[in-house]
C-alpha cells in the first residue's frame, strides 16, 4: 500500500508534491471521520490533563455507607466493592494511559523510523539480518512477547510497560517504513543528493524522511489504537501496571466477577472508556489511510 | 518441480526462524526473576535440593538446556513440567487437553468469520458509497475498533446473567454432547469473531473496489455476464490475496493470542496456559507452547502462500 502511495507521486517535481501534500491535509480537516474522532480524543486528552481536578472523589476514597451501589447522583456512575466512586476512578484511570499509549508508541515510531531508514537506504547484508530477526519475532504473538518481557523484568512499573510495548512494536512500523524507503531511495532527488556528496545523515533525515512521513504518520496512528488495547490487556492481566491504581484495565480485572452478581457498573463504565478511546483512535487512522492512501 | 524448490525454500527459511525464535526465548525465560529451582524443590539439606535440581533439569546452561529440549522436541516429547519437590510430568498431557480446544475455538472462529465476512464485503464493495454499504461499513467499523473484552464482558452478561441463555464458563469437549459443546463455545467464539469477521470484511471490500476498477471488469460486463457471474468468478477470486495472508496470519495469533478471552471464559486453551507458565516459571513447558504457536504460524503462512498460486494464478511465477 506505502508503495503504491509513494510510486504515484513519485514522478512528479518537489512543488507539485508540496501542493498535494498541503490538498491531502485540507481534506483530512474537512473529513467527518476524522473530526469525529479527533473530537473525542481531545475530551479524553482533556479528562487525562484535568482530570484530577474534575473528579468529584478522590481515587482511593471509600464510603462504606455505599458499597457495590448502583449509580446515584452522588456517584453518576455507582460505587465499587469496596465503597470507592466509579466515576472518579474513570476520570483518574485516564491520565495513566493516555500518556503509556502515546509514549509507547512515540518510542516505537522513533526506533521503528530508524529502523527503516537504515535498512531500506543501506539494503545488504544489514538489512537481511535485521529482517531475518524481525520475521523471527514477529512469529510470536505481540501480547505473549509483551507479558513475557514485563515478567521477566519484573516489572508494574508503567515506565518499564511503555518501553517494552515499544521495542515491540519497532518491528513493524520499521518494515513499513523500509518499505516506504526502498521506493524513495530509487528517485532522482536522492541521486542528486549524493552527487552532491552531501552526508548519509542528510540525505537520510533532510531528504527521504520528509517524503515518507504521510506512511509514518499513517502507522502511527494505527499503532496508537493497538497500545491502548495492549496497555488496557496488559494491565487487566495484571502486568505493568500498579495493582489497585485506578486504571481501567485493573478496575476491570478487579470488578468483572461482580457482573455475575449484576453488578455491572464498575465493569462496564471504564471498559467504555477503553472503548471510546480506541474507537476515537481508530476514526482518525481510518479517515488518514483513506485520504493518504488513495 | 519448480513450486516444490520454492516451498522447500521457503520451509527451510521459515524453520530457521523457529530456531532462531524459540532460541531467543529460551534466553528470555532465563531472565525471569525467581528460577524453577526455587519454585519447585523443597528439601531441607543443600545436597537433597541439589539432586532435586538435577532431577528437573535446571543444572543444564543455556545452551545445552536448549539443545536437551529441541532433541526432545524433534521427538515429539514437549518436555518435563515442573512439580514440586523435584519431580517432573510430561507437558504432553497438557499440551494434549488444551490444543484440540485452542484448536477447535480457532477453526470455529475463522469458520464463522469468513462466511459472514464473504458476502458483507462482496456487497460493500458492489454498493460502495450507497446506503447499504455506509450503514453496513459503519457496523464493521464499530465491531473491529472495540476491544475484545469490553465485547466478552459484555455478550457475557447479556446472554449468561440478564437473560440466562448461555453458560459464561468452562469448556465441554465434543465427546460429552456435541449441543453442550456448542453452547459453551457460543459466548467466547462471538467475541474473537466480531473484531475479526469486521477486519475481514474491510479488507476484501478494499481490495474489491480496486479490482472492479481494472479493464478486464469492464469488459467482462460489457460482453453481457450477468453482475453476480462477474463479481463471483472474476473479481472474488483475485481479490481474496490479501483476505487469505491476513487471515493466516491469525491462525497462529488465535491459537495462543487470546489470553484474555481464554481467561474470562474459563476454556483451559494454550492461551491460558501460556499466561500460567509465565508466572509460575515453567521454562521448558512455556518453550514447547510457543514453538507450537511459532509452527502453526509457519505452516498457515506456507499454506497461504499456496492457497494464493491456486487463487490467483498471476502470483505464481512471484519471488515468495
Amino acid at each position: 500500500m506505502t508503495e503504491s502511495t509513494t510510486s504515484t507521486i513519485a514522478n512528479k517535481s518537489d512543488l507539485e508534491r508540496k501542493q498535494i501534500r498541503r490538498e491531502r491535509i485540507s481534506l483530512v480537516l474537512k473529513d467527518k471521520t476524522f473530526l469525529v474522532g479527533a473530537f473525542i480524543l481531545s475530551f479524553w486528552i482533556i479528562l487525562a490533563i484535568f482530570g484530577s481536578i474534575i473528579a468529584p472523589h478522590g481515587a482511593g476514597d471509600q464510603d462504606f455507607n455505599f458499597v457495590s451501589h448502583s449509580p446515584t447522583s452522588k456517584f453518576f456512575f455507582g460505587t465499587d466493592a469496596n465503597g470507592r466512586d466509579v466515576f472518579s476512578r474513570v476520570i483518574l484511570g485516564t491520565r495513566l494511559i493516555v500518556v503509556m499509549a502515546f509514549s509507547a508508541t512515540i518510542l516505537g515510531t522513533v526506533l521503528g523510523t530508524s529502523l527503516g531508514l537504515a535498512t531500506g537506504y543501506f539494503k545488504g547484508k544489514f538489512d537481511m539480518i535485521v529482517m531475518r530477526l524481525v520475521e523471527a519475532i514477529s512469529a510470536i504473538p505481540v501480547l505473549i512477547i509483551a507479558l513475557l518481557a514485563i515478567a521477566a523484568l519484573e516489572g508494574r512499573s508503567p515506565t518499564l510497560t511503555v518501553i517494552v510495548i515499544g521495542f515491540v512494536f519497532t518491528p513493524n512500523i520499521g518494515r513499513t517504513v523500509r518499505a516506504a524507503v526502498l521506493g524513495e531511495s530509487e528517485l532522482e532527488y536522492v541521486a542528486a543528493a549524493r552527487l552532491r556528496t552531501e552526508r548519509t545523515r542528510h540525505i537520510l533525515f533532510r531528504e527521504i524522511l520528509p517524503n515518507v512521513l504521510p506512511p509514518i504518520i499513517v502507522e502511527f496512528t494505527v499503532r496508537l489504537g493497538y497500545a491502548i488495547f495492549a496497555i488496557a490487556t496488559l494491565s487487566f492481566l495484571g502486568a505493568g501496571v500498579e495493582y489497585g491504581s485506578p486504571n481501567w484495565g485493573s478496575q476491570i480485572a478487579e470488578n468483572w466477577g461482580n457482573i455475575y452478581s449484576n453488578v455491572w457498573w464498575p465493569t462496564a463504565f471504564p471498559a467504555l472508556a477503553i472503548a471510546s478511546l480506541a474507537v476515537s483512535i481508530n476514526l482518525i487512522s481510518d479517515s488518514l489511510l483513506e485520504i493518504f492512501e488513495l | 518441480m519448480h513450486k516444490l524448490n520454492q516451498i522447500f525454500q521457503a520451509l527451510t527459511k521459515l524453520l530457521l526462524v523457529l530456531v532462531g525464535a524459540t532460541f531467543l526465548l529460551s534466553l528470555i525465560v532465563r531472565l525471569l526473576p525467581g528460577s524453577p529451582a526455587d519454585f519447585y524443590t523443597n528439601a531441607f539439606n543443600e545436597e537433597d535440593r541439589l539432586l532435586q535440581i538435577k532431577a528437573l533439569g535446571l543444572d543444564r546452561n543455556a545452551f545445552s538446556s536448549y539443545a536437551h529440549w529441541i532433541f526432545d522436541l524433534v521427538r515429539g516429547d514437549f518436555g518435563p513440567f515442573f512439580m514440586s519437590g523435584g519431580s517432573t510430568r510430561p507437558t504432553s498431557l497438557i499440551i494434549a487437553q488444551s490444543i484440540p480446544r485452542s484448536l477447535l475455538i480457532m477453526l470455529y472462529v475463522q469458520i464463522v468469520s469468513l462466511t459472514i465476512a464473504i458476502p458483507l464485503g462482496l456487497l460493500t464493495a458492489y454498493r460502495a458509497d450507497k446506503a447499504v454499504d455506509r450503514i453496513i461499513s459503519t457496523g464493521l467499523f464499530a465491531g473491529s475498533a472495540i476491544p475484545g473484552f469490553a465485547l466478552a464482558l459484555s455478550l457475557g452478561y447479556f446472554f449468561g446473567v440478564r437473560l440466562q441463555l448461555l453458560p459464561t464458563i468452562g469448556y465441554v469437549p465434543i465427546a460429552e454432547g456435541l449441543g453442550e459443546h456448542f453452547k459453551h463455545l457460543i459466548l467466547p467464539v462471538a467475541s474473537l469473531s466480531i473484531p475479526l469477521c469486521a477486519s475481514y470484511a474491510r479488507i476484501l471490500r478494499a481490495e474489491i473496489i480496486s479490482t472492479l476498477r481494472q479493464d478486464y471488469v469492464t469488459m467482462a460486463v460489457s460482453k453481457g455476464i450477468s453482475n453476480s457471474r462477474v463479481l463471483i468468478k472474476h473479481v472474488l477470486r483475485p481479490s481474496s490475496t490479501s483476505l487469505i495472508t491476513t487471515a493466516s496470519l491469525n491462525m497462529g495469533a488465535l491459537i495462543g493470542g487470546t489470553v484474555i478471552i481464554d481467561q474470562i471464559f474459563a476454556l483451559g486453551g494454550l492461551g491460558q496456559q501460556i499466561t500460567f507458565a509465565i508466572f509460575a516459571r515453567q521454562y521448558i513447558a512455556l518453550q514447547s507452547y510457543i514453538a507450537l504457536i511459532a509452527i502453526a504460524f509457519i505452516l498457515f503462512t506456507v499454506l497461504a502462500d499456496l492457497l494464493i498460486g491456486v487463487v490467483d494464478p498471476r502470483t505464481r511465477n512471484r519471488n515468495v
